[in-house]
C-alpha cells in the first residue's frame, strides 16, 4: 500500500467510547522541572521480566546515571541511580502495583549535587545496528506506553520477523492523560530522532506516527520536525478521538485495518509497535548517553491544587510531586490516587510510593471513585451495550455471566483472553457491574488453574514415565527368565533321548551328582595323573637325590 | 487510606438502569393517553391498580428473599412490567383479575427465576397469558370506541365495577369484538374485505382510535430509539417482517386477506414492537440475533392472527421467541477481534 491510501483511509476499530478528556486542566502551564526529593525509591524490577539485582550496597556513593542493578537475563533492563548520592538500604518499600504489595527497592539518600558519571555518546547514525540496540539495552530503557516491556528484545524480536511497518503511538486515549501530548511539543526533536534511529534499527518500508485530533499542538509541532528532516516514508497520521484508540491492538486496526491475529504478537504480520516516549528514552540513550532515569508524569484530577506535567526522576516518592503540585484539595484526597489513567489504572496504597519507569499519570480524585464491589451491584438486564462499545468485539454480558458462576471453560469459549480490560464495557454498564473486575479474577483463576494442571501433569507424567519403566524392568526381566526356562527345556530333553517321562527331581539329581564327580575330579592333582615313563622316571630319581640329600645331613 | 486496592475503571456512582426505566415510562405516555381518549380512562385504573399491586409483591418476595427492598423497587422495572401487563388487559377488568395477573408476572415470571435479570420469559405476557387462558371471558370483554358508541364509561362507573360496586352487564351494548377480531371472524365466513370494513368499528382508515393509540405507540417508540433506550433492531424485524409477510398474501388476494397496514395499526403489534419484544433480559442479545428474534416475532404474530386460534398474538410469539433465545444467541456471535484471520491459531 502505498502512502496515500495511509492517508486518506482511516480504518475503524469496533465499539469504543467517546469520554469527557480532562486533558485542559494539566495543559494550562507547559513541562515543569521537579525538584530532587531527599531520598528516592527505586523497584528493583520495573519492567516485564526477570528482576534485577543489586550492584551497590548500603553507604556506596552512585553517580546519576551509574548501573545500580541488572540481570543477565535476556529479558530485563538494568536500573540506573537517577542523581548522585548514597545508598542508604536496599529493602522492602511500598511500590506501585495493583496489588499493593511491597518490593525491594534501593533507597538513595540524594546529595543534592546531582554529579552525572561522564559518558560518551555516539553518533547514532554510524554504529553498527547490532550496537544501537545494545546501547538500548544498556540504557535501560522499557516501553513507556504502560506495558513497560524491555525495548530491546522487543527490538530484536522484530528483526527477526521482519517489519513493513513501524508504528509510532502518540495516541494518548485515555482522560486526563498529557504526558505524551506534552512530550512530543516539548521535545519533538527527541522524538523524531529516536523514530529515526528506530528506522535505521528495524528498517520498515513506511512509519506511521498516530495522534489524536485532541492534541492539535502536538501534531502541529511533529509536522513541523517531520518537515525539517528527511525520514524514509514517514507520515503523521491524526486519528478520531475515541477511546481505546490508543491500545495497540486498536491503533493498528485504525491505521491499517489489520487485525493481530489470535494468539499472535504484531511482529507476526509485519508491524511494530514502539510509543513516542520509548522514542525520546531512545535519541536521549544514543545522543547523550543518557540512561532511563526520568521520565515526564501528568498530575491530575479535582484533588489536585495545580494538575501539570513534570518531569520527574525515577524513584521519586509521589507525596514530593503533590506538594510540587501545591498538595492536595482537601485531606481526603489523599486517599484516591490512582497511578496510569481513570480507565486502566489501578490504585495506590499511599503517596509514599515512588515514580516508576511505568508511571504516566497520577490521578488524585475528591470523590472516592470506586466501583461497587462484586455483588453489590444490580442484575444484568441483558442489554448488551457492553457488546456494543467492546473493541475486541467480545460479548462481555456473556463472559460476566459465566465468569460469575467460575464455569471457566465457557469463558475461554467466548475468548475471555482477547479481553484487553480497557473498561468500556463496565463504563456503559446500566447495572453498574464491575465487568472488567470479574475479567480479572477470572483470568487470574484461569492461569493458577493452569499453572496447578501444569505442576500436576508435570507430576503425573514423571509418575507414568517412572511406572512404565518399573513396568519394563519387570517385563524384561520375566522374558529373560522365560527364555531361559525355554533353553532349559530344549537342552533337558535332549539328553534324555526324547523321553517324555522327564522328572525333573531325577534330572536335577542326576546333574548334581555329575556335578560333583566333576569337582572330584576337578580337585584331584592334576599335574601328577596322566604323566607319561619318562616323567614318572624323572619324578623317581628326584625323590632319590632327596631321600639322598636328608640321609646325609642326619 | 481506602483498605483494599480496587482496580479500574474508576467512575462516581449513578444508577442509569433506573434512567433505563424511566425512559421505558414516558415512553409509554402518549400511546397511554390516546388509549384512554378513545376507550375511557378503564385503562388508567388498570394501569395503576396494576403497579400498586406490583409494587406489593415485588417487596413482599424480596422481604422473603432477604433482599433489599428499597434499591430494587426504586429501579422502576416493577412499573414497567406492569404498565405492560395493564395494557394488554380489557378496558374494564375487575381488581382481582389484575391482581391474579400481575400476581403471576411478577411471582412466576420474574422472582421465581431469581428476579431481574434471570427470567427467560417477558413477565408481562406471562401473567397476560396466564389470563388469557384462565379467564378467556373477561380477557375478551372490550369495548367499542367513545367516537362509535357515544358513551364513555365515566371514572366513577369504572373504579366501582373495578372493585365489584357495579354489574357489569349494564354496558353489554357497548362491548364489542375488537377490529382484529372481527376480521378474523367475518373473513371465516367467507365474507370479503371490503363488505367486512363496513363495519363501523373500520373507521375510515384501519379501525377507529386503534390506528391513534398504534400511532401514540410508534411515537413513543421512536423516543425510546431517540434516547438510545433501544436498538432499531427488533422494533424494525417485527414490523418488517410482519409487514413483507401481510403484504405477500394481500398482494395475492386482496378481497379476503387484511393489509399490511391493517396489520401494523389495529392491533397490539406497534407496543409490541417497541416495548415488549425489547425486554432485553428475554430477547436476543447480539445484533444479528435481535433481527433473526424480531422476525421471528414478527411471523408468528403473522401466522397466530391469520391461522392461529386467537385474534392477536403478541404474548404468545414473544413467549415463543424468548425460548429461541439461547439458540439465537449461540449462532449468532460477532466475529470477535483477530478470529478467523489468514494467521490466527485457532479456528
Amino acid at each position: 500500500m502505498n502512502a496515500k491510501n495511509w492517508l486518506n483511509k482511516l480504518h475503524q476499530m469496533h465499539g469504543g467510547l467517546h469520554l469527557e478528556d480532562h486533558k485542559a486542566e494539566s495543559l494550562t502551564r507547559g513541562l515543569q522541572q521537579a525538584s530532587l526529593p531527599p531520598q528516592l525509591y527505586l523497584p528493583l524490577k520495573q519492567h516485564i521480566g526477570e528482576t534485577n539485582k543489586p550492584l551497590v550496597r548500603p553507604g556506596d556513593r552512585v553517580l546519576g546515571g551509574q548501573l545500580i542493578a541488572h540481570s543477565s537475563s535476556p529479558i530485563s533492563s538494568p536500573l540506573h541511580a537517577p542523581t548522585s548520592g548514597r545508598v542508604r538500604e536496599i529493602a522492602a518499600h511500598p511500590v506501585p502495583h495493583p496489588s499493593w504489595q511491597s518490593d525491594t527497592c534501593i533507597v538513595i539518600d540524594v546529595d543534592g549535587e546531582d554529579e552525572v558519571l561522564p559518558g560518551n555518546p555516539v553518533d547514532a547514525q554510524t554504529l553498527p545496528v547490532s550496537e544501537l540496540v545494545e546501547r538500548i539495552h544498556e540504557a535501560g530503557i522499557v516501553g513507556l506506553g504502560g506495558a513497560s516491556f524491555p525495548t530491546s528484545p522487543k527490538i530484536l524480536r522484530g528483526n527477526n520477523q521482519g517489519i513493513d511497518t513501524l508504528i509510532i503511538n502518540g495516541v494518548e486515549c485515555e482522560p486526563y492523560i498529557t504526558c505524551d501530548d506534552i512530550l512530543m511539543r516539548t521535545y519533538t526533536d527527541e522524538v523524531m530522532n529516536g523514530i529515526s534511529y528506530l528506522q535505521r534499527i528495524i528498517n520498515p518500508a513506511s512509519t506511521l506516527i498516530g495522534i489524536e485530533d485532541n492534541k492539535p499542538d502536538a501534531v502541529k509541532a511533529m509536522n513541523e520536525a517531520l518537515s525539517a528532516r528527511h525520514l524514509n516514508n514517514t507520515h503523521i497520521v491524526v486519528i478520531p478521538t475515541i477511546y481505546p484508540s490508543g491500545g495497540e491492538k486498536q491503533l493498528i486496526q485504525i491505521l491499517t485495518g489489520r487485525e493481530i491475529p489470535k494468539g499472535k504478537l504484531a511482529f507476526d504480520i509485519g508491524l511494530f509497535c514502539q510509543n513516542v516516549g520509548t522514542c525520546a528514552a531512545i535519541s536521549r540513550a544514543l545522543d547523550r548517553n543518557q540512561p532511563l532515569i526520568s521520565r515526564i508524569v501528568t498530575l491530575s484530577g479535582d484533588g489536585i491544587r495545580q494538575p501539570g506535567n513534570w518531569e520527574v526522576r525515577l524513584g521519586t516518592p509521589i507525596s514530593h510531586l503533590i506538594e510540587l503540585a501545591g498538595g492536595y484539595l482537601d485531606n481526603e484526597c489523599r486517599q484516591h490516587l490512582v497511578m496510569g489513567g481513570p480507565m486502566m489504572g489501578f490504585s495506590l496504597s499511599g503517596d509514599q510510593v515512588p515514580i516508576v519507569k511505568a508511571s504516566n499519570n497520577i490521578l488524585i480524585t475528591r470523590q472516592q471513585a470506586i466501583p461497587q464491589a462484586p455483588g453489590e451491584h444490580a442484575e444484568c438486564i441483558r442489554c448488551s451495550k457492553c457488546a456494543d462499545v467492546c473493541p475486541a468485539q467480545l460479548l462481555p454480558q456473556q463472559l460476566y455471566w459465566h465468569a460469575r458462576a467460575r464455569a471457566y471453560d465457557k469463558t475461554e469459549e467466548f475468548n475471555l483472553f482477547d479481553c484487553i480490560e480497557c473498561g468500556c464495557c463496565s463504563a456503559v454498564c446500566p447495572s453498574e457491574i464491575p465487568l472488567v473486575q470479574y475479567y480479572r479474577a477470572a483470568k487470574s483463576e484461569i492461569r493458577a488453574i493452569q499453572q496447578a494442571q501444569f505442576k500436576s501433569d508435570r507430576a503425573r507424567i514423571r509418575f507414568e514415565f517412572r511406572e512404565k519403566r518399573l513396568l519394563l524392568n519387570k517385563q524384561s526381566e520375566q522374558e529373560r527368565r522365560r527364555l531361559k526356562r525355554e533353553a532349559l527345556k530344549k537342552r533337558i530333553p535332549q539328553t534324555q533321548n526324547g523321553d517324555t517321562e522327564f522328572d525333573p527331581v531325577q534330572a536335577a539329581l542326576a546333574r548334581v551328582k555329575a556335578k560333583k564327580q566333576a569337582q572330584q575330579e576337578a580337585s584331584a592333582p592334576k599335574n601328577t595323573t596322566n604323566l607319561s615313563p619318562a616323567q614318572l622316571k624323572q619324578i623317581e630319581a628326584a625323590d632319590a637325590r632327596r631321600r639322598a640329600a636328608r640321609e646325609q645331613r642326619t | 487510606m481506602t483498605s483494599v486496592p480496587v482496580s479500574s475503571p474508576f467512575f462516581s456512582p449513578g444508577s442509569s438502569l433506573r434512567r433505563l426505566m424511566i425512559n421505558v415510562n414516558i415512553g409509554l405516555i402518549p400511546g397511554t393517553l390516546a388509549y384512554a381518549w378513545f376507550f375511557g380512562v378503564g385503562v388508567i385504573i388498570n394501569i395503576l391498580l396494576a403497579i400498586i399491586f406490583a409494587l406489593a409483591y415485588e417487596a413482599a418476595i424480596l422481604w422473603l428473599r432477604k433482599k433489599p427492598v428499597m434499591p430494587h423497587l426504586t429501579d422502576y422495572s416493577a412499573v414497567v412490567a406492569a404498565w405492560l401487563f395493564a395494557l394488554c388487559l380489557p378496558m374494564h377488568s375487575p381488581w382481582w383479575l389484575v391482581a391474579v395477573g400481575i400476581g403471576f408476572t411478577m411471582i412466576a415470571g420474574k422472582h421465581l427465576y431469581g428476579g431481574l435479570g434471570f427470567n427467560p420469559f417477558n413477565p408481562a405476557m406471562v401473567g397476560y397469558v396466564v389470563l388469557l387462558i384462565s379467564f378467556p371471558l373477561e380477557m375478551t370483554t372490550w369495548y367499542l370506541p367513545v367516537a362509535i358508541s357515544g358513551e364513555s364509561i365515566g371514572l366513577v362507573d369504572s373504579i366501582a365495577y373495578s372493585f365489584g360496586l357495579a354489574d357489569i352487564r349494564q354496558w353489554d351494548a357497548l362491548s364489542s369484538a375488537t377490529p382484529l377480531d372481527q376480521f378474523k371472524t367475518l373473513s371465516g365466513q367467507n365474507i370479503s374485505a371490503s363488505e367486512i370494513r363496513l363495519s363501523p368499528v373500520f373507521g375510515n382508515f384501519i379501525a377507529v382510535g386503534w390506528e391513534w393509540i398504534a400511532g401514540c405507540w410508534l411515537i413513543g417508540g421512536l423516543w425510546l430509539l431517540y434516547s438510545r433506550t433501544i436498538k432499531w433492531q427488533i422494533p424494525v424485524a417485527v414490523l418488517g417482517s410482519i409487514s413483507i409477510c401481510a403484504l405477500v398474501f394481500y398482494l395475492y388476494d386482496p378481497e379476503k386477506i387484511a393489509s399490511p397496514l391493517f396489520h401494523l395499526f389495529s392491533g397490539a403489534i406497534m407496543l409490541g414492537a417497541f416495548f415488549i419484544a425489547t425486554d432485553p433480559v428475554t430477547a436476543a442479545t447480539t445484533d444479528k440475533g435481535r433481527i433473526v428474534y424480531g422476525v421471528l416475532i414478527g411471523l408468528l404474530v403473522y401466522v397466530i392472527r391469520t391461522w392461529g386460534g386467537y385474534p392477536d398474538g403478541i404474548a404468545f410469539a414473544v413467549l415463543l421467541a424468548n425460548m429461541c433465545v439461547p439458540l439465537i444467541d449461540y449462532y449468532t456471535q460477532p466475529r470477535v477481534y483477530g478470529v478467523d484471520t489468514d494467521l490466527s491459531d485457532d479456528e
